[in-house]
């Protein structure tokens, strides 16, 4: 999934301060999973909104809506009866959610509410943690099914660097070395000697170096 | 100047502060009226938006009230009470409403003493912070129009 | 011969190899480079210059590294993969190599996490082992990462680092014979002070015939004080620093400090220069170049073979 986090409220007012009508909506796919902009979220910061403006003598009206997937386009034309009737649109669905509604409604201002953060897994209730970079070309196969790129700080594809101990990388006692737990998973599965393939220079073309990707399929685009 | 007399909620569960409300009433305890008692089944059915709607709406103070650490009735719904209370508090002072507003606390069933001392303490408590400052503006405006 | 490198000169004619090393200041001093340096004249083959060690801004490896070539020493140049991509990477080596600049040390790099720019972005375009391939690639094939020709390719003498002291340990032989198949020449190891943990390295390292692939340079770092010590112990990552050295050195009074400190570098470096597979040393004296001259006189390293 793709996890977010709420951005501190004070961000947040700072941005529709001058509003008095706005619309709050909230995305039921990633960020309801990771417990950042679902249904939940929503009421919550609403609430927190109401008693902030309110505390300070102003009033805001706030619509709660949480469609059930705001990268895409039929949902979010869900908005489309009540956007006249709002100075602002605050989205708490990732970036991707942010700029769909921005796509479809040219000349209303839309504001994130909460920070886009990376593509991870569940690791533990209420513990999220990153697994994929996106980087466009998987070479999980060669690395035991665990990801250095996304999972290694310096990204090194061919082993851990004089800095892991105990299992933990330099960075943080809260990071796993990954190449540790690559190394743990080559010998569960008897492929130690495949640690010493060198895994050649990464074409960073199929990540960001290509500039924004695109994926076409043509079968189904119309 | 009148006396401020704090609005309290106090979300009590079925199983311990509830019967303790209950027999600090039988035992003749008195504890401030203002205190309005719902009761839940648990202190872990109370979610964080009950709390805050609480608040929003105009109580002064708000009370999550559970059974003792390892008593709960349904095995760990008193400690997720807890740290949801602790989530809020933290939500309650980025909005700076003083998160002492929103409290929790545990006992069992037969201390209706208990209670009725923790809801005097809250109440004074509450009393010395002053209204809640979303309750004073809900008096001063009528509530806004829904959108749409 | 494939380079002009002396270290390599050095360590091909069978002496044992000693280098120094030289952080560069983090300013416009030029004579801070040379003062430094002329601290390691005549008593080391080469002069390691970091490339923003510790993640912290300094005078770039590049431009120091050519201030000794204005004072004919041989700096190692030092590249990490933190700050460059392959483009930047290249440009600098050729440019190196222009000016004189032979010798150079391929490594990862400290995370950004530990210097003054946190907040600075990771490029880790290659890690140390694609970085090292590369520049055997413009060296033994004149051509760059891309495929292109290089007109007039640098022939540089490619070194690499190893920690036997980082985990996990077993794969430690592993990472090296992956670095020397990517074309590691010479190996400076992190700093040695659990010599027996070395030994047992050392012995992965033979069992696979490494050392005669490689040149293998002994990390030594003399310690100035109990101070340095507790905090090679306990803050620096991947050091080992056993607990009887520390001790050591809390016992000596603290006017003899720095004293003791020479004399278990001195010998450190003759116990490691007994194991078998061990063709040199990398004295780094962090802000304290100084002590090298003794370190190398006391160890029989000096003079300097002329090659």
């Amino acid at each position: 999934m793709i996890t977010a986090e709420r951005k501190p409220l004070a961000e947040i007012i700072d941005s529709i301060d001058d509003c008095r009508r706005v619309l709050l909506v909230g995305c039921n796919e990633c960020v309801t999973v990771c417990s950042a902009g679902g249904r939940k979220e929503v009421a919550m910061l609403a609430s927190a909104l109401q008693m902030d403006f309110m505390k300070r003598g102003k009033t805001l009206e706030i619509r709660e809506m949480t469609l059930e997937r705001q990268c895409d386009p039929e949902y979010v034309e869900q908005l489309a009866p009540f956007i006249g009737q709002v100075d602002a649109v605050l989205s708490m669905a990732c970036g991707c959610g942010v700029q769909e509604v921005v796509r479809r409604f040219r000349d209303k201002r839309i504001y994130p509410a909460v920070n886009t953060k990376f593509m991870g897994a569940t690791e533990r209730p209420g513990v999220w943690a990153e697994r994929c970079h996106g980087c466009g070309n998987c070479m999980l196969g060669l690395t035991g099914g665990i990801c250095p790129i996304a999972r290694c700080s310096k990204r090194l594809l061919n082993g851990p660097c004089g800095g892991s101990s105990g299992g933990k990388c330099e960075v943080s006692d809260d990071i796993d070395c990954v190449w540790q737990l690559i190394w743990d998973r080559m010998k569960e599965l008897g492929i130690e000697d495949r640690y010493e393939e060198i895994i050649e220079a990464k074409d960073w073309s199929t990540e960001r170096g290509g500039g924004p990707r695109k994926i076409v399929r043509e079968d189904l685009a119309q | 100047m009148e006396k401020f007399e704090p609005v309290i909620v106090a979300f009590c569960c079925h199983y311990c502060a509830y019967t303790a409300a209950d027999m600090a009433g039988t035992m003749r305890l008195s504890y401030p009226a203002n205190v309005k008692i719902v009761r839940v089944p648990c202190s872990g059915k109370v979610d964080t938006i009950h709390m805050m709607k609480a608040l929003e709406k105009g109580a002064d103070g708000v009370m999550v009230a559970g059974c003792l650490d390892g008593d709960c009735h349904f095995k760990n719904g008193n400690t997720k009470a807890a740290k949801r209370v602790a989530f809020v508090q933290k939500l309650l002072e980025e909005i700076g409403i003083e998160p002492e507003r929103l409290t929790m606390v545990t006992m069992s069933a037969g201390m209706g003493t208990r209670f009725a001392q923790i809801a005097n303490e809250f109440t004074e408590e509450i009393r010395n912070l002053g209204p809640n400052p979303v309750g004073a503006a809900l008096k001063a405006q009528p509530a806004a129009d829904k959108v749409a | 011969m494939t380079t002009e490198s002396v270290l390599e000169k050095v360590m091909k004619a069978g002496h044992v190899g000693v280098t120094g090393e030289c952080g560069p200041p983090r300013g416009c001093m030029p004579d801070k480079v040379k003062e430094k340096a002329e601290l390691l004249r005549g008593y080391v083959d080469a002069v390691n210059i970091t490339d923003n060690q510790t993640a912290m801004v300094r005078m770039s490896s590049f431009a120091a590294s050519m201030i000794l070539r204005q004072v004919e020493m041989h700096p190692v140049l030092q590249m990490v993969c933190r700050d460059r991509n392959r483009l930047a990477m290249q440009a600098d080596i050729i440019g190196a190599y222009s000016h004189g600049i032979n010798t150079m040390l391929c490594l990862s790099g400290d995370h950004m996490q530990f210097g003054d720019h946190p907040m600075a972005s990771g490029v880790f375009d290659l890690d140390s082992v694609q970085l090292i391939q590369m520049v055997r690639k413009m060296r033994d094939e004149g051509k760059f990462h891309g495929g292109a020709d290089i007109k007039e390719a640098p022939k540089m003498f490619v070194g690499a680092a190893a920690n036997p002291f980082a985990d996990p340990f077993e794969l430690r032989v592993a990472r090296l014979a992956k670095k020397v198949k990517a074309g590691a020449e010479f190996i400076q190891t992190q700093c040695i002070f659990n010599i027996d943990k070395f030994e047992k390295w050392m012995e992965g390292v033979r069992e696979r015939g490494l050392h005669k692939e490689t040149f293998i340079m002994a990390g030594i770092t003399p310690m100035k004080s109990v101070g340095a010590a507790r905090y090679m112990r306990n803050k620096v990552p991947g050091m080992d620093v056993p607990a009887e050295l520390v001790d050591r050195m809390a016992k000596t009074p603290k006017e003899k400090q720095a004293q003791e400190g020479i004399d278990i570098c001195v010998e450190t470096i003759k116990r490691v220069l007994d194991i078998e597979g061990v063709s040199g040393v990398h004295i780094m004296a962090i802000e304290w170049e100084s002590a090298v001259p003794e370190i190398v006189k006391r160890s029989g390293l000096y003079p300097r073979p002329e090659v």
